[in-house]
């Protein structure tokens, strides 16, 4: 198994330990990745909102790029996985925007044929990789360490590619495959308010508010993310979010606990780089962890 | 007390921007709006808008331009795409939010310091110098243009993050940086050709 | 105790063995009422040998516990405590005969809409459901065996009103062979439909799906069709209807005239006068025409009040002259009446529109540009008066146009009902002016209601079209201009609940979607076809669900608007309905007859004749040797009339003698 790599640029940020951690996990399962070449910007979703068009031609070039690859392309960031996938749709859908994306990729000398599939690590785990084969690798089980799998949207919306749209279980069963205990969790899908965090501050910290309580309330005691985004508001706004009384939440990459389970030892996966630590919820369970 | 009018003329109407709406990508079905008001129910931040989504399909497709373009709402959508999973008439109702904060932005419809357009403003700009975003440049410079004061608050969470390893001053570039720009030139050349 | 009255005529002494029964009807009884108290209470009662209660007595174990107490414990008289008797006193009265005894050895007692649905407090509603259940076991005692009477059925069949529904019910029974005679007072058949341009929501022309049928009617070996015509006498009863049909004079020989029309060419009027009531005023006409050109029978007709020969006796008559040897015209025509027999009857009289200057506020006959919805059905369609263009009064085409909603609906103030069709015909206007005009249109409604098959589509495609929907109802139509964009307009104010303000809107011309009304004398001919209306005036179906062409008059059905509001598809649906409720009862040969007839004990008659003109039904008669009454107990329906007004109470009833009524009144006096 062999896929082309798009990390964006979260994931050489604030992201790090996702990328260091689904790493970890692909290679403990024999996948192989290759770092797209020179790959920019998707845009995201800010830029979406000054310059669609251009916006489109910016994730063209990843994709035009990865076509010369001929392999599947994984974007692990949400916002990535969403704008790749759109930008797709959208030229197929609109004739206009194919012929704006198609000139500018001519002016660099690219050409964009749509014969991509951008996925998802969540995908290519389960229906590539598969829940027996992972179970098989699990050498540190997590003993019902239990999880609020919270998926967020642009995963499963608008595009419900390999999940459900409002219950979406992939996550799920990767991570009880995994030992993990899945919690009830009824705002998997809630968004977490994305970058009004920075912007509008006061409604920030509310979406966020709602979606640690909900997680506590329902015995959790480390919530997974699939999104560096939905990680760092969650982890590094608890303070302000939650604080009466003040709540220490754990807030993980889906990758880091797997990545754990298979036997990948701490500093390699960035668990040193949360800011919420999980280390006492693990000895607490006396999961032994390298 | 303040009293004003509030009766609309149709002369108070732009047309050419109900056009506009329903002719600009994802405004395909605006005008088939039922007006159920279930974007408005589905959307987490329509406890803080001054238009529900509802509201707005609605004064957009009427062509009330004013009040859309001014409207708050437009700047709270997160693009969660939650309404538009649910439309009944499978409107892309995030789509449109997009467009009008396009608008907003072409037309000057925002506070002076409002954040979220100076936020969008500062990606591109470095999107195009460098081709990639480094988070750590864009929240100083976001925050330097609208909120100075909030940095000193945020120099305690930046410390840690440093020390992390996940905020880094070093920039993120692509190799050939030339590329970015012939690629968002050549999307403006055809953009004015073909006056998109 | 008081004594149980035996019956007086001795027919019946042996000693009453009563069960008592008291349905729950899942919770709609027993949530109310104690039944269990009920049937205990019963249990108690004089003459009673068994009393149950049970959660449905009318389902099949319910009726199976009837049947196995009386032959158990040898019965000889049932009361069921449950719903109507309107509901299932014959599903009783069949259990009764299973089990070998009179069926109407019954007594039905209504504990669910009397009790259980009229009450909220349990006690007091159990005590009520106890003493209407104690006077029903007293009463029950009394009760006859009665047979019930079979009287032939005459398979001819009346229709009366030839719009769509009269015309759709009358060629399903003449094409299954029945002779029907239709009835229509206009001129022409064909009704509301035959004005129509399109169709909603297939927008298939309606003329050419109407007029084949129109037709088929003039010419079917099996209908003989009255135009011009009306009903003005019935008598008889179920299978055996007299009717008496009014023809009015056409002044034209309608076995002579061609149709060719030359008369009206010929009229000393060269041009019309008269304004044309097909096109609703909107066009002139002569007073010799023909209604519309698609016109079903092609007869003119003459209008004596405009036409010169009847005014001052001095015209030329060049339509006489015109018709030549045909000699069709016939000035000295007068009404002429006609009797039939039928046995069964449909009626599918319509609905006529909401007369829109009831509401002034919109400025309907104010503001020349201010249409009704079926003005405009006119001038789009392009038999009318503009040849299918969409005109204001100065012919010009209009730039923006405005449809009200609910005019004369969904209005406490005028009428309360919603109309049902207008959401959609107006949709279908708005598709047809923005068609024909380009023009933008409003629309203006309260809720969008559009249920039926392809409705919800149409609507869609009104959406993606570019109408405007405007969420609101209009507060006024005025020509005020306040803005220099409203001069010269007429400016239509409503707030737009969507977008929460008020908004005015300048129009060219203004169309009011007018809602559906009974007709004006809708009250008289539910009289004189002995049937009941609602409120409103629409015609009382006998059950809204399970009986809804049926009426309260056996062998009377009723089809189309005339029952409520009601769209084509909904119309020919009822239509098809009645004429297969007609057909049942044809092909059943008899019907059985309730027995509930009057009889004269003639020891008392004193021969004073007071009860004979009474008689709504002509079913008394006086025999002169016996110098007493006596009554025809075929005709006789068991209204009563005679009961009550003979002088020396010498008129009885069966099922409702004078002891039965007394016991009974006694019974629910009786505090136990």
């Amino acid at each position: 198994m062999k896929y082309t790599y798009y990390p964006g640029c979260s994931l050489r940020g604030t992201g790090r330990a996702y990328e260091e951690s689904l790493l970890a996990v692909f290679r403990a399962l024999n996948i192989e990745v290759q770092e797209l070449e020179d790959w920019n910007c998707c845009g995201a979703t800010t830029y979406l909102s000054v310059d669609e068009l251009t916006s489109y031609a910016l994730a063209a070039r990843n994709l035009a790029l990865a076509e010369r690859e001929h392999r599947d392309m994984i974007a692990p960031c949400s916002a990535c996985y969403l704008v790749l996938n759109k930008t797709q749709r959208y030229m197929r859908d609109y004739p206009d925007i194919k012929l704006v994306v198609t000139r500018a990729l001519a002016a660099i000398g690219l050409t964009c044929d749509d014969h991509v599939r951008v996925r998802h690590p969540l995908d290519i785990l389960l229906n590539e990789v598969g829940l027996k084969a992972i179970a098989e690798k699990v050498k540190t089980p997590l003993k019902g360490l239990k999880v609020a799998p919270y998926y967020g949207c642009q995963i499963v919306r608008p595009y419900a590619t390999f999940d459900d749209q409002h219950n979406p279980t992939s996550m799920d069963r990767l991570l009880e495959a995994c030992g993990a205990k899945i919690v009830y969790y009824p705002l998997k899908t809630r968004c977490c308010g994305g970058s009004q965090k920075g912007t509008l501050p006061e409604i920030g910290l509310d979406l966020i508010r709602y979606l640690l309580s909900e997680a506590q309330k329902n015995g959790a005691e480390v919530i997974a993310t699939v999104c560096p985004l939905c990680q760092f508001n969650l982890e590094c706004f608890q303070k302000e979010a939650v604080n009466h009384p003040p709540i220490s939440m754990p807030v993980l990459y889906f990758t880091q606990l797997m990545a754990l389970a298979l036997g990948a030892s701490a500093n390699t996966i960035g668990l040193q780089r949360s800011l919420v630590p999980i280390a006492p919820v693990l000895a607490r369970k006396e999961i032994a962890y390298a | 007390m303040e009293l004003k009018r509030t009766v609309k003329f149709e002369a108070d109407r732009d047309p050419e921007f109900a056009r506009w709406i329903s002719h600009t990508v994802g405004g395909e079905r605006i005008r088939e709006c039922l007006q159920c008001g279930l974007c408005s129910g589905t959307c987490p931040l329509s406890l803080y808008m001054d238009y529900t989504p509802r509201r707005l399909m609605h004064l957009s497709r009427e062509g009330f331009k004013e009040e859309v373009l001014s409207s708050s709402s437009i700047w709270l959508c997160t693009a969660c795409y939650a309404c538009m999973v649910e439309c009944p008439k499978k409107i892309n109702v995030t789509h449109l939010m997009y467009a009008l904060k396009q608008r907003a932005i072409e037309e000057g419809f925002y506070p002076k310091r409002f954040p979220i357009p100076v936020m969008a403003q500062q990606f591109s700009r470095m999107v195009r110098r460098s081709g990639r975003i480094t988070e750590s440049w864009l929240i100083l410079q976001v925050f330097l243009r609208t909120a100075i004061l909030r940095l000193l608050g945020m120099s305690k969470l930046g410390l840690r993050l440093f020390l992390a390893g996940r905020m880094t001053f070093k920039r993120e570039r692509i190799e050939r940086r030339p590329e970015i720009a012939a690629l968002l030139d050549s999307v403006a050349a055809t953009r004015k050709e073909l006056a998109l | 105790m008081p004594e149980i009255r035996s019956p007086a005529d001795g027919a019946n002494r042996e000693p009453p063995r009563i069960g008592v029964y008291v349905c729950h009807c899942g919770t709609n009884i027993a949530g109310t009422v104690d039944v269990k108290a009920v049937s205990e209470y019963a249990a108690k009662l004089p003459g009673v040998v068994v009393s149950r209660d049970y959660k449905y007595m009318c389902s099949d174990p319910g009726q199976g516990l009837i049947q196995q107490d009386i032959s158990e414990h040898n019965l000889n008289r049932v009361v069921v405590a449950s719903c109507s008797p309107l509901l299932h006193e014959p599903t009783f009265r069949r259990v009764l005969s299973r089990a070998g005894i009179n069926p109407f050895f019954l007594q039905m007692v209504n504990i669910r809409e009397h009790v259980s649905w009229a009450h909220l407090d349990k006690p007091q509603a159990t005590d009520k459901a106890n003493d209407l259940v104690r006077a029903a076991a007293r009463r029950v005692s009394l009760h006859k065996p009665l047979q019930k009477r079979r009287v032939p059925i005459n398979p001819n069949v009346l229709v009366v009103g030839g719009g769509i529904a009269g015309i759709h019910a009358a060629l399903t029974l003449a094409d299954a062979g029945k002779q029907v005679y239709l009835v229509e007072r206009e001129p022409t058949i064909g009704g509301h439909m035959a004005k129509f341009d399109k169709t909603f929501p297939t927008l298939d022309c309606a003329a050419c799906i109407l007029t084949p049928k129109m037709t088929s009617v003039g010419s079917h070996p099996h209908i003989t069709l009255w135009t011009y015509s009306e009903i003005v006498k019935i008598e008889g009863y179920v299978g055996n209807y007299k009717v008496q049909v009014k023809h009015k004079p056409r002044y034209v020989k309608e076995d002579l005239c061609i149709g060719c029309q030359e008369c009206v060419t010929a009229c000393v009027y060269k041009e019309g006068k008269t304004p044309d009531q097909f096109n609703l005023g909107l066009s002139k006409r002569k007073p010799i025409y023909l209604p519309f050109p698609q016109a079903v029978p092609q007869k003119v007709v003459i209008d004596p009040e405009t036409c010169i020969q009847f005014k001052s006796g001095k015209c030329k008559k060049t339509c006489v002259e015109a018709c030549g040897e045909r000699q069709a015209i016939d000035f000295a025509q007068t009404e002429k009446f006609e009797e039939v027999e039928v046995g069964t009857i449909i009626l599918a009289t319509g609905f006529k529109t909401f007369d829109a200057s009831r509401n002034p506020y919109y400025g309907y006959g104010r503001y020349p540009n201010v249409y009704t919805s079926l003005e405009v059905e006119r001038l789009i369609n392009a038999a009318g008066p503009t040849s299918g263009e969409v005109v204001l009064r100065d012919g010009t085409r209009p730039k923006s146009v405005g449809i009200i909603h609910c005019v004369g609906s969904r209005d406490a103030n005028t009428n309360r009902w919603c109309s049902k069709v207008c959401c959609m015909y107006s949709l279908k206007l708005a598709h047809l002016i923005k068609e024909r005009t380009g023009a933008e249109v409003y629309n203006f409604y309260i809720d969008m209601r559009t249920p039926g098959k392809g409705y919800e589509e149409f609507y869609d495609r009104l959406l993606d079209e570019g109408v405007h929907f405007v969420r609101g109802r209009v507060a006024e139509v005025s020509d005020w201009a306040v803005h220099p964009s409203e001069e010269g307009k007429l400016v239509i104010r409503a707030e737009d609940t969507l977008a929460a303000f008020v908004r005015r809107i300048p129009v060219d011309m203004v169309v009011l979607s007018v809602g559906m009304e009974p007709q004006a004398d809708a009250q008289e001919v539910r009289r004189l076809f002995n049937i009941s209306c609602s409120t409103e005036g629409w015609f009382l179906e006998r059950h809204p669900k399970l009986a809804p062409v049926s009426t309260f008059t056996e062998g009377v059905y009723i089809a189309g608007a005339c029952q409520g509001p009601k769209d084509i598809p909904d119309s020919v649906a009822q239509a098809g309905a009645a004429a297969a409720e007609a057909l049942a009862l044809i092909d059943a040969q008899f019907v059985e007859l309730e027995p509930y007839t009057a009889f004269v004990s003639e020891e008392e008659c004193s021969g004073c004749k007071s009860c004979i003109p009474l008689c709504p039904y002509q079913a008394i008669s006086f025999v002169e040797d016996k110098r007493k009454a006596a009554i025809n107990e075929v005709l006789c329906k068991g209204c009563g009339t005679c009961v009550a007004a003979c002088p020396s109470g010498s008129i009885e009833q069966n099922f409702f003698e004078d002891e039965e009524i007394f016991a009974e009144i006694e019974g629910v006096l009786a505090y136990a």
